[in-house]
């Protein structure tokens, strides 16, 4: 009998096989229309009724762009991979700026209790805010249409890691920071030796859920303030009525999305312990 | 009046009932360690034992009364004064030797990483856990992780050591086992210990002298109760010292019948009693041979 992972890679490729031959399927051109150039089947057809491409358009563009991801022939037509770099850009430009600013207020939160009642208000108040509500005030003030982006990145990213780190931070079994205490550490000492060590897993967990929501609103941002980056560059496909780059664009976030909540689930187990 | 390495004076401690009232946990708790002495303190559940242990670790903070050390006052906590915790307290994210690095880095900033490494590691061959060196708290039984927390204190070589039911989670095989390497290093090392025990057997195998706590509400130290048996003490052989039956009864007694009622002196000081008085260690001739032959017979009575 096959082990578990090999019985499961087996399933997931069937089913794989299965919803994109069903998807071929679906979308077929009707019998009148087999002599359109491939160009024509691209844009849908040539009696003019839009239709989703079927994947095997989806895959001949991806296999295209993904051979050249990073060519630059003007500001509407740039590569894949320039697109998803402006975008990775300003997410991580945001999220560290989030992160200098969460990981220290955080832990003043999670050991004074005073901070932490006298802040909560605030964080209650300002959390639920969407961030693309953000979006006319910060173009307003800041008057840069990057730097409105990497604002909206920040105010969204910051509140999970400044929430996990102040409960981290505060739920430090109380043993621990006795050890500390019998061993005369300082409170800087103890910040670093002790309490950043035993709420590490809380805050990278925050930090991980931030970097999901900053990826999601980075789509949103970019359509809305337009130039560069993988939201705009799928707006303007849509523009085109160019679907199969559409359908190849998301799939290109899902996939770089991946790969940042990999990225910081590889850091959690490095930071995690067990008691 | 000469002045003991450590003096306790009128420590009470006061916690609201959640009535609106005031809940005296203890009272008056009045008596001195001398240097190198090994103390052991026994009393019922709750009576504030680990109260007054936190208070002379500095981590908690008493009613009123206070506590010199070397004549100074202590107020907070500090490394002269080393804690085991009944429940390890190691760090889990430190391998058994780091958790001991930890603690002797903290005590002698100034030595090198190599002295400090080489000094931990001693401390581990003690409590015969230098095979386990680089392995996680996590991954070792609760006997190992109290042998390293029991390592680390004495590696910093605190002048009083403190010790909260080190072995009240252990089962009877591993509390022996590291009853036996506590009076090993106490031997070697001699420091002075203040520990909590509700293990009377356990009490009389380490101490020199036995504080016996009368119930809560207003708890109070009635009495000091000297154990008159020689070192070095083995677990194996304490049972053959007429001394050790004595003060067993004794014990046994004031914790079943008497620490409802019981008072200390007048001055609020612990009655001082040697209840193996008159067993005389020193003329072992009479009394002791007695004894031996009576334990004798009923080892044989259990081998029959
Ligand atoms: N925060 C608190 N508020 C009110 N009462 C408390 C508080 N902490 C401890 N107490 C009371 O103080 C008393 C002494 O507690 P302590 O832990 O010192 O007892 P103990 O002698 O160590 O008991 P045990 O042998 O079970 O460990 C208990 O009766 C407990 O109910
Ligand atoms: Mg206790």
């Amino acid at each position: 009998m096959a082990s578990l992972n090999i019985r499961a890679a087996i399933l997931s490729i069937s089913f794989l096989i299965l919803a994109l031959g069903l998807w071929e399927m679906a979308t077929q051109p009707p019998e009148a229309q087999t002599g359109m150039t491939e160009y024509e089947m691209l844009m849908g057809g040539a009696d003019q009724e839009s239709r989703v491409p079927p994947p095997s358009a989806v895959i001949k563009l991806a296999w295209a762009e993904l051979s050249n991801p990073f060519y630059d022939a003007g500001a509407n037509d740039k590569g894949i991979g320039i697109q998803l770099a402006y975008s990775v850009y300003r997410v991580l430009t945001g999220y560290l700026a989030a992160m200098a600013i969460a990981l220290p207020v955080g832990f003043l939160i999670g050991m004074s209790p005073l901070m932490y009642k006298a802040l909560n208000p605030y964080i209650q108040l300002l959390r639920p805010i969407s961030p693309l509500a953000w979006m006319p005030l910060a173009l307003f003030i800041i008057q840069d249409s990057d730097a409105s982006a990497i604002f909206v990145i920040f105010i969204c990213s910051i509140w999970p890691m400044l929430l996990n780190t102040a409960f981290g931070v505060a739920n430090v079994r109380q043993d621990w920071v006795n050890v500390a205490r019998t061993h005369e550490l300082g409170p800087l000492r103890t910040a670093i030796t002790v309490i950043l060590p035993a709420a590490a897993p809380t805050i990278l967990t925050g930090m991980r859920i931030s970097i999901g929501i900053a990826w999601l609103v980075i789509v949103a941002a970019e359509m809305l303030v337009g130039g560069t980056g993988i939201g705009y560059y799928v707006w303007n496909e849509w523009n085109n009525l160019d679907l199969a780059s559409v359908i190849f664009s998301i799939l290109m976030i899902g996939v770089v999305g991946m790969l940042l909540d990999l990225a910081l689930g590889k850091a959690q187990k490095l930071v995690e312990y067990k008691e | 009046m000469s002045k003991s390495f450590l003096e306790v004076d009128g420590l009470c401690k006061v916690y609201p009932d959640g009535q609106g009232g005031e809940l005296t946990v203890f009272e008056d708790i009045r008596f001195a360690l001398e240097k190198g002495e090994f103390v052991c303190i026994i009393g019922h559940s709750g009576c504030g034992k680990s109260t007054i242990l936190n208070v002379l670790a500095g981590l908690d903070e008493a009613s009123a009364g206070n506590v010199v050390m070397n004549g100074k006052e202590i107020k907070g906590p500090g490394l002269e004064r080393g804690v085991v915790f009944q429940n390890y307290s190691l760090l889990p994210w430190k391998t058994t030797l780091n958790n001991i690095v930890f603690a002797v880095r903290a005590r002698w900033p100034g030595w090198s990483k190599e002295k400090v490494k080489e000094h931990s590691e001693r401390y581990l061959k003690m409590v015969g856990l230098d095979h386990a060196m680089n392995r996680k708290p996590s991954q070792l039984s609760g006997g190992m992780r109290q042998r390293v927390s029991i390592a680390r204190a004495f590696a910093t070589q605190p002048e009083l050591l403190l010790l909260d039911e080190p072995f009240g989670a252990l089962d009877a095989l591993t509390r022996g086992v590291i009853q036996d390497e506590l009076v090993k290093i106490w031997e070697e090392t001699r420091q002075t210990v203040f520990m909590i025990t509700h293990d009377v057997d356990e009490a009389i195998l380490l101490s020199d002298r036995i504080f016996l706590m009368s119930n809560g509400p207003n708890a109070r130290i009635a009495e000091s109760v000297k154990v008159d048996i020689p070192h070095p003490r083995a677990r194996a052989t304490i049972f053959q010292n007429p001394a050790y039956h004595k003060t067993r009864d004794y014990l046994v007694d004031f914790l079943v019948n008497r620490s409802g009622s019981a008072l200390p002196k007048r001055d609020g000081s612990p009655k001082f009693i040697e209840p193996a008085k008159g067993v005389a260690q020193s003329k072992p001739a009479s009394a002791e041979s007695e004894t031996e032959s009576e334990s004798d017979t009923a080892a044989r009575a259990v081998n029959a």
